[in-house]
Order: structure tokens, then sequence, then C-alpha cells
């Protein structure tokens, strides 16, 4: 298991640095830590270079609280904001070329599987609307139909912010933006409508506004997709530069947003829910035979 | 289920894959001892023969002619259990980007294309060196320009010299059976870690029998050690530190400059360390005929058996005319070039492109190492064949002009 070998021996241990010591001694491995405990556990991501105020930032914070193995985790990624903090994280980080992330995954999760078939490896792809609606439309689509066995995060803002605030796919109609200086022409690309086209087993929509729902979101995610392959999860994720939201009204904007217009969708299939349950069952049984 | 389940794929319980009743034997052995027995068979069923024998863990590839001959019979040997993995993927980037993944977990990965495929993936495929992963790249080469044509043109191979990719170029059935199980074994060697392709001019040899001579397909190699590699797999088995922020290549800086062009020297050093596996899998990075000749004839690929002819014709005529067969071009046997032709008078360099990048190459390995003179064709593309009489046209002509 990785966890053991992130432990150092003793005599070297005093050498390492702050933070690795940390990271072993109060980090999140095999310690299943809820969104309630933070504070008082090493995250696995702190330090990072994301704008002040950035939502997308507490959500991908937020994403790793509910990874249920980050020792045993992947993240997959390509240009864009996400990937600055994305790389960040003491989880590793695959930073591939600009639209590969869900082709990445899927030979990344096929290989792991040949060489650990006793050991759940679990991918994440986590990217923009930019890089996995636009550029990575073609890959993502067909890493759904084929029900490749990781979870797609979607962080939406609405805009591709890396490359200083052009319309993308995920903007609204009418929204003027680099690049649609007469407003978007076109509606929002509806991903869920795609989702449900693919017959995922798990689709998610929500906004950073429940920190709790959103660890429990990522955490169904890649557990599904575990046993039945590909699951989405879509998340409104503000860019308050391009759209010149107030840094202290970030969670403002969100609130309303989510209210308004993006909401909280949650679509489980009969054979999740039902996954879901047993896993349920047999965690609080674990619990009970401890006691 | 997992992609590896085979009783949900309809597969028996008891069915036992047959790359599990193959015996693993060292590359050695395959290469240059077990017995051989001799078929007659196509470049693609070659190829065929040779995925058999490489134990493959998992193979992805999109059609395109002259590439699906070979890649629906991987799908026969996935079917038959000795690819342990395998799909038809979405397209070329696809493609290219998902074999990038699973090598990233340290498994053996093949995949094939042609021409507009290579281009297609050729985003991908340049990032391969850089991400230091092993993969082999079977690549039957055709047409890629306007207008659209599928006939055998090896333009496409000139895309691949500047990436940091190994590349080989077969010049018959015999050596596309040969080197792509030689360049999984160099291209996993820890001190090399890159991806290796193998091209081969399309249709000429994959559409066209020849002798192949074949160990028994009861053997196979060694399987890819995912822990042995110069970049570790993205497999979480390391310790998980950061791993991205502290590689210094992911950084917008001043010091990533100076370290990714560190990064970019070591790939290219490591295209040349993989020199000295090459030269002892494939005995030789170049074979001479006629070492002590005046007049050289220096080919790749196909372009190498007509040769061939030629320097026997002209020999029956009484003239020795040299021959050099360039088996790797990447790395590019540059010592063993300039060392065969020193002494060399006329050296003539035919292909199987417009462009003629093999003539290039050569023209500036033996700029002031040779008082010869070069001569840059005969060159045929578009589909088109050549000749014989071709070369030896070009070669009567060369005297006559005194060049």
């Amino acid at each position: 298991m990785s966890f053991e070998t992130l432990r150092p021996s003793p005599a070297l241990k005093e050498f390492l640095p702050i933070e690795y010591k940390d990271l072993v001694d109060h980090g999140p491995y095999g310690k299943n830590k809820k969104v309630s405990d933070m504070g008082k556990f090493k995250e696995i991501i702190e330090e990072h270079p994301m704008c002040a105020g950035c939502a997308m930032t507490l959500f991908i914070r937020l994403m790793y609280i509910g990874m249920p193995n980050p020792e045993h985790t992947i993240v997959v990624g390509t240009a864009g904001c996400g990937r600055l903090a994305l790389s960040q994280a003491s989880v590793p980080f695959v930073y591939g070329n600009y639209g590969d992330t869900n082709a990445v995954a899927s030979g990344l999760k096929r290989g792991l599987d040949i060489r650990f078939p006793n050991q759940f490896k679990d991918i994440v792809v986590c990217a923009g609307d930019g890089g996995l609606v636009d550029i990575g439309f073609q890959g993502l689509m067909h890493s759904w139909f084929r029900h490749e066995k990781f979870a797609t995060v979607l962080l939406d803002n609405e805009v591709y912010g890396n490359t200083g605030g052009q319309e993308s796919g995920m903007t609204n109609k009418g929204k003027v933006l680099k690049m649609s200086p007469r407003g978007k022409k076109d509606d929002k690309m509806d991903m869920l409508g795609l989702a449900k086209v693919a017959k995922l087993d798990y689709i998610a929509r929500l906004a950073p506004t429940n920190p709790a729902r959103v660890a429990r979101t990522i955490r169904r995610a890649i557990l599904i997709a575990r046993e039945f392959g590909a699951t989405y999860v879509q998340a409104y994720t503000s860019c308050n530069i391009e759209y010149s939201i107030p840094t202290p009204d970030v969670m403002k904007d969100a609130f309303e947003i989510e209210k308004d217009r993006y909401g909280f969708e949650e679509i489980i299939s009969d054979r999740a829910k039902e996954y879901l349950k047993d896993l349920e069952a047999k965690a609080k049984a674990a619990k009970k035979a401890k006691k | 289920m997992s992609n590896l389940d085979f009783v949900a794929e309809g597969k028996p319980a008891d069915w036992v894959p047959l790359g599990e009743t193959q015996t693993v034997v060292d590359p050695m052995e395959m290469f240059f001892k077990l017995p051989r027995k001799t078929e007659f068979i196509t470049g693609s069923e070659a190829a065929r023969e040779s995925i058999r024998r490489m134990n493959v863990d998992v193979a992805i590839a999109y059609p395109i002619t002259p590439q699906s001959e070979t890649m629906q019979q991987a799908g026969y040997l996935y079917d038959e259990g000795y690819i342990k993995d395998f799909y038809r993927g979405e397209e070329e980037i696809g493609v290219m980007s998902a074999c990038s993944g699973a090598s990233r977990a340290g498994v053996r990965t093949l995949t094939a294309t042609s021409g507009p495929g290579l281009m297609r993936g050729m985003e991908a495929i340049s990032s391969w060196p850089g991400a230091r992963v092993p993969i082999v790249l079977m690549d039957m080469c055709r047409v890629i320009n306007t207008p659209l044509a599928i006939q055998p043109d090896n333009i496409e191979m000139s895309f691949m010299l500047n990436t940091g990719m190994l590349l080989l170029h077969a010049e018959d059935q015999q050596d596309f059976y040969d080197y792509p199980l030689v360049a999984a074994i160099v291209s996993e060697k820890v001190d090399v870690t890159l991806p290796c392709a193998v091209s081969v001019d399309g249709f000429f040899v994959t559409h066209a029998r020849g002798q192949v001579s074949m160990t028994p397909k009861e053997y196979k190699l060694p399987p890819r050690d995912g822990w042995a590699s110069a970049v570790p797999a993205m497999d979480n088995e390391n310790p998980p530190a950061r791993l991205s922020r502290d590689a210094p290549i992911q950084k917008s800086n001043f010091i990533s400059y100076h370290m990714h062009s560190s990064w970019q020297q070591e790939v290219f050093a490591a295209v040349e360390r993989s020199a000295k596996y090459f030269d002892k899998y494939l005995g030789g990075l170049i074979e001479i005929i006629n070492p002590d000749a005046e007049e050289f004839l220096v080919a790749s690929g196909a372009a190498v058996s007509q040769s061939r002819e030629a320097v026997r014709q002209e020999g029956e005529a009484g003239r020795k005319v040299g021959m050099i067969k360039i088996k790797s071009i990447r790395p590019w046997p540059m010592r063993e070039l300039v060392a065969a032709l020193k002494n060399a008078k006329r050296i003539m360099v035919p292909e199987f492109n417009q462009a003629g990048w093999l003539h290039k190459e050569l023209c500036s390995t033996l700029y002031g190492r040779t008082t010869g003179t070069m001569i840059g064709g005969p060159r045929v593309y578009g589909g088109m064949t050549m000749p014989t009489e071709m070369i030896l046209e070009w070669l009567a002509d060369a005297r006559k002009k005194q060049l």
C-alpha cells in the first residue's frame, strides 16, 4: 500500500521538511477525514497560487476531502486555472496536453487495473469547461459512452479564465466576453443532458455552497465509477476576475446563482443506489463491530 | 465489471488466456537462440506474430489504411488472450493520449497508425518522450498530403525526427516482425525510458508477402517491469508529496526555463544511450554490403530492397557498388556512417518521399567528413514504386556526368 511507502523510517523522519512530517502524522491518508474535521488535519491542498476569493479553489479543496482513498488516487487535468491548484496537491497529478484528459485517464485506469488487480486505484479527471467541454469534448464523450471507470469533475467557471476571459461552450447565451464581443450567440451546452444520454450511473450538478455536500458528491462519483464506470460532477466555480465579482461577494454569488439557475441535481441509477446502500450498511456494521 | 473480467465478456469461467500459457524467455534468447521457422506471410501478418510474442498489456488503436490490417489482428490476439486489454479509440489524439496514460501506469503499451493518423496524433506523440513513456508505435507509412491518397510514401517519418522518439525503419516483412520486439525491450530500459516507433513502407511491405523467420509462438518476451523506469509510474505507489509542484518543469518562472532545457537534453541523451542496446539486439545500427566500394547507395526501409537488387545487378556487370542499410533513424548512427563512408567517392540516397529527409540527414552528418559527392535521389512518392532500373540509370548518369 502506498501509505506505507509514504511513511519514512524513524531515523530519517527528523530530517524531512515539516510539511512532509505533517502529511505523514496528520494527513488524511487512510483516515477518511470529513469536512467537519477541517482545521484539525493536514489537508491535501493548502498553498496555491489561485486568485484571492476564487470559488474554484474552495471546491478543489473540498474535492480532495471527499476522496475515499487519496493515497490511491491520481488526478488528471489539463491547462486551465484548476491545474494551478491541482498541481500543488499531495496527490499525484497528470498534467497532460490540451483536451486529452479523458483519453489519458482511460489508458491510465486500464493500465493500473492490470498492475494492481487487488487494489482500487481511483482516477479523477478534474478540468475546466474549456478543457473538457470544448477542446476535450470528443475524449469526454467517448470515455462516457465507453463507461470508463473514472470520475470526471467539471470546474464550470463559464469562461476561459487562465487565458484571460474568452467565452466557452459553458458560457451563458448573450454574455459579452472576449471572443464574444456582441454577446455569446448560442446556449450554454447541456452537459447534464449528454451525461443522461450516455446513461452514466452518477450525474451531479452543484455549487460549492454546502461543503459537506461537495465532499459527499465527489465521494459518490468516485465510488460508483469504480464499480459501474464513468460518472460526472459539474460544479459552478465562478471566476470572480472575469465576471467582476467583488472578492467578498464570491460566496454570495454562488448562493444566488445556485438559487437562480444552477441548483443542485443528483441523478443516481438504481444499481448505483443499491451499491451505495450496501456500502453504507457495511460501514455501519464495521463501526458497530469496532465498538 | 472490470475491463479484465473475461467471463462478463462471454468467455467460459475456465478460460485461460493464451498469453498465460506462453513461456517467458530472455530477449537475447528470443532474438538469437530460439529455433525459427520460416513462413510466407504479409507484413501485417508478420506484425501480428510480433505482437503475439511481445507480452503486450494494453493495445489501443483507431483504424486507418494500411494499418488496420494489423490492428484488427491485434483485436483477435486480445480475444485469444495474448493482449490483456484492447479497445478501438475515438481517433488518434484520443488513442495516443490513452497510450500515454497506459504507459504512465507502468504497463507495456502498443499502438499503430498510418500517415494522416500519425499527423492527427502528433501533439500527443511529440509529448511522449518528455513524459518518458515507453510505448511501441507501429507506423505503416502512407501519403499525408493533399490530394488525399492511401498510397505508400514515407514523408511522415520526417515529422518524428526531432521529437525525442526512437525510430526504426523496417525494410521488409522480416524486419517488421523483428524490430517491434526489439523496440519494446529497448524503450523500457531504465536509462532509455522512451517511446519507439517502428516505421515501415505501407502496402509494399504490409500487404505483400515475404519470407519471415519466426520463433515458436509458445514463447514471449519478459513483461514490463513497472517499477523500473527513469521517471516513476503514475501509480501512487510513490510518496505523494507534491509530485507535480516540485517537478520544476511545471513552473512558469526563470528556473523552469533552465530545468526545461535540462529535461530536453536528458531526453535526447537517452536517445543516444539507446544506441548500445539497438546495436546489440539488431546486430548493428547499419548493415554494410561491399564496404570497400567507392560508390555507395545509402537507404532505409523498402528503398533498401531496391538498392540490394541494384547492387546485385551492378555486380553481375562487374562493377562493385556498396550499400548501407540504416536500420535505426533515431538514434542516428553518425559514427558508423562516417566510418563506413569516409573513403566513398559517390554517395547516392534513394528514397520513397519527395523531400528527401534521409539525404538531408546524411548530408548534415557527412559535411566536412567526406570528399565524396552526395546525390539526393532517386526519389519516388505519392504511391510510386522504384524500379531497380531507376537506381541503375541514376548511377550510370552520375558516372557519365562525373558527379
